[in-house]
């Protein structure tokens, strides 16, 4: 049909894997949990330990590996900019390689590979939370998460509606632009050729009445909540409710598992 | 019929301020009463004050002079707004602009979960609203894969859902296909009949209204004529004075006796097609 059909809204797949079923607050602190464990881990081992282990996780998604490393492009650049820095600049140890006043060091290359396996390891670990958790679920695990922060204040119910509005929202004004872009390319605006200053001038056409007819909705939006007896998040029961179950209990603890071995091995 | 006033306006006026602080009368000393159980189309041109008597009546908006009695409440001087607007339910006309879940049944929840209805009674009503406006099948869908018609009984269920007394569509048809325009009509005529909710049905199409208890035409911030169908439609003239259009037979009925062919005032197509047979065989 449209180019902006397809739009991905994050790059939930669905399944149901042990991963997919977990839930989601429990997916969340995992990802924090993983995140101390990388940084606890400081030689080959403990690195090759959790390796491994994100490699089981992948493996109980059922995802291809294919489609999970996709997710990662926008990272593959970070990891090799990182990974040069490090080799580059920091010194110590052998030198293995000398070109003027760049070098090549031992030290610099054992940060280099440390950095990079800790910041790939991070982004996959949490580019599997989004893979397999619906947006839908994962800003209801944020609420429930952060309604402690509630009672000092953060609007956190506010923020989780956010979400799952625009959420909502996301394929309507799609759909939208898609709709504006046809309607002035059909006046003569064009928006394939001329220099990028043109081009960019030509953008305004677009993003002007999306904003307008945006903020319409926006209004029409918030009458039709209060209509509907909206007031906040005090008092409101919720339809889906979270429940831990016996997966999430197993999760938890090989985490402390992780944790011991972790403690245990690293130098 | 003739039972308890549902909702009662009594002298209501309202006036929306402009840019400039100049008060813009949209409703003056307007009476009104709904019966439970009735079945009200109102028509009127645009700008005539239709939407803001909508809004008077779930407490979006308050009158500026006189009363509007919602049950046992007075909408300007209640702490109950919550459960008025739970007693009577409000579709609008985009269907795009009144869906807040990101799938049908999470939609259908929203005003249950604003009103605090327990998990479980959830799930159940959630499931009978469907079932009563036919999207059962599409509890899981998300919105904007759904046609207009399916997305306003969508919007439907969740009104029904919170079991309300009165339910008004506020042009909820207005942006529908033919085919979608029927189903919402059979719909709400259902649930008026069969579950006993007051419809409130405001409406650009006259032939909407010829089903009803009663009509109400609205000029200018006023009531201009209000009665049964029949009766309204049969001043045909002093409608069309006004510009406001009337159902096709009517029209075709008010051309023909003009001109001096023997046929009695009717509402429906069917009617007059029996008329005009009637006509012909007895020539
Ligand atoms: N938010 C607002 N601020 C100022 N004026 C308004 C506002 N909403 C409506 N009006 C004015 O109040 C009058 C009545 O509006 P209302 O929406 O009730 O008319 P309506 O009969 O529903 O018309 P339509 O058939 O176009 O929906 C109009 O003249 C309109 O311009
Ligand atoms: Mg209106």
């Amino acid at each position: 049909m449209n180019l902006l059909q397809n739009f991905p809204i994050g790059q939930y797949v669905p399944g149901h894997s042990f991963i997919h079923r977990l839930d989601p607050r429990c997916k969340l602190l995992y990802v924090l949990i993983f995140a101390v464990l990388v940084f606890m881990a400081n030689d080959g081992l403990s690195y090759a330990i959790l390796a491994l282990f994100t490699l089981l996780i992948m493996k109980g998604s059922s995802i291809s590996y294919r489609y999970i490393l996709r997710g990662l492009k926008p990272v593959w650049f970070l990891l090799a900019l990182t990974f040069l820095l490090h080799v580059l600049m920091t010194k110590g140890g052998t030198v293995y390689l000398a070109w003027g006043w760049l070098t090549v060091e031992a030290e610099g290359v054992r940060q280099a590979v440390f950095i990079s396996v800790r910041l790939a390891l991070l982004a996959l670990f949490s580019s599997l939370l989004t893979l397999t958790t619906s947006p839908l679920e994962l800003a209801d695990g944020l609420e429930r998460l952060l309604h402690p922060l509630s009672r000092v204040g953060v609007p956190v119910h506010e923020i989780a509606l956010m979400l799952t509005i625009a959420l909502r929202f996301i394929p309507t004004l799609l759909d939208e632009t898609d709709k504006i872009i046809k309607a002035q390319a059909s006046r003569g605006i064009d928006f394939e050729t001329g220099g990028l200053w043109k081009r960019l001038r030509n953008l305004v056409a677009i993003v002007v009445p999306l904003f307008v007819s945006a903020f319409r909705r926006a209004e029409e939006l918030a009458l039709a909540m209060e209509a509907r007896g909206y007031r906040g998040g005090e008092g409101r029961t919720k339809l889906r409710q979270l429940r831990f179950t016996w997966r999430d209990l197993l999760a938890f603890g090989i985490a402390l598992i992780l944790f011991a071995v972790i403690g245990w091995v690293r130098r | 019929m003739e039972s308890a006033p549902l909702i009662q306006f009594e002298n209501v006026s309202f006036y929306y301020t402009d840019e400039f602080g100049e008060k813009l009368p949209v409703l003056q000393n307007l009476n009104l009463t709904i019966a439970e159980g009735e079945f009200v189309t109102i028509i009127g041109h645009n700008g005539s004050g239709k939407s803001t008597l909508a809004k008077l009546m779930n407490a979006l908006l308050l009158p500026a002079e006189g009363e509007v009695r919602v049950g046992p409440w007075k909408t300007g001087a209640t702490q109950e707004v919550w459960k008025i607007r739970q007693m009577v339910g409000l579709v609008f006309q985009n269907p795009d602009n009144q869906i807040v879940g990101s799938t049908v049944e999470d939609d259908v929840a929203f005003g249950l979960e604003n009103i605090g209805v327990p998990p479980a009674e959830m799930r159940e009503r959630i499931d009978a609203a469907l079932k009563a406006v036919g999207m059962a099948a599409y509890a899981q869908r998300q919105p904007h894969k759904l046609s207009g018609g399916q997305k306003q009984r969508t919007a439907i269920a969740g009104i029904i859902a919170m079991r309300p007394r009165v339910l008004i569509l506020d042009e909820a048809t207005a942006m529908l296909d033919p085919q979608g325009r029927k189903e919402i009509m059979e719909l709400v005529r259902r649930l008026n009949r069969e579950a006993g909710i007051t419809v409130i049905n405001i409406s650009h199409f006259p032939e909407e209204a010829v089903d009803a208890d009663r009509v109400v035409v609205m000029r200018q911030g006023k009531i201009f004529m209000q009665g049964t169908p029949r009766n309204v439609f049969a001043d045909v003239t002093r409608l069309q004075e006004t510009g406001l259009d009337v159902p096709l037979a009517v029209r075709i009925q008010h051309y023909l006796s003009a001109n001096g062919v023997p046929i009695p005032p009717l509402l429906h197509q069917k009617e007059l097609v029996e008329e005009l047979c009637r006509l012909f065989l007895n020539r």
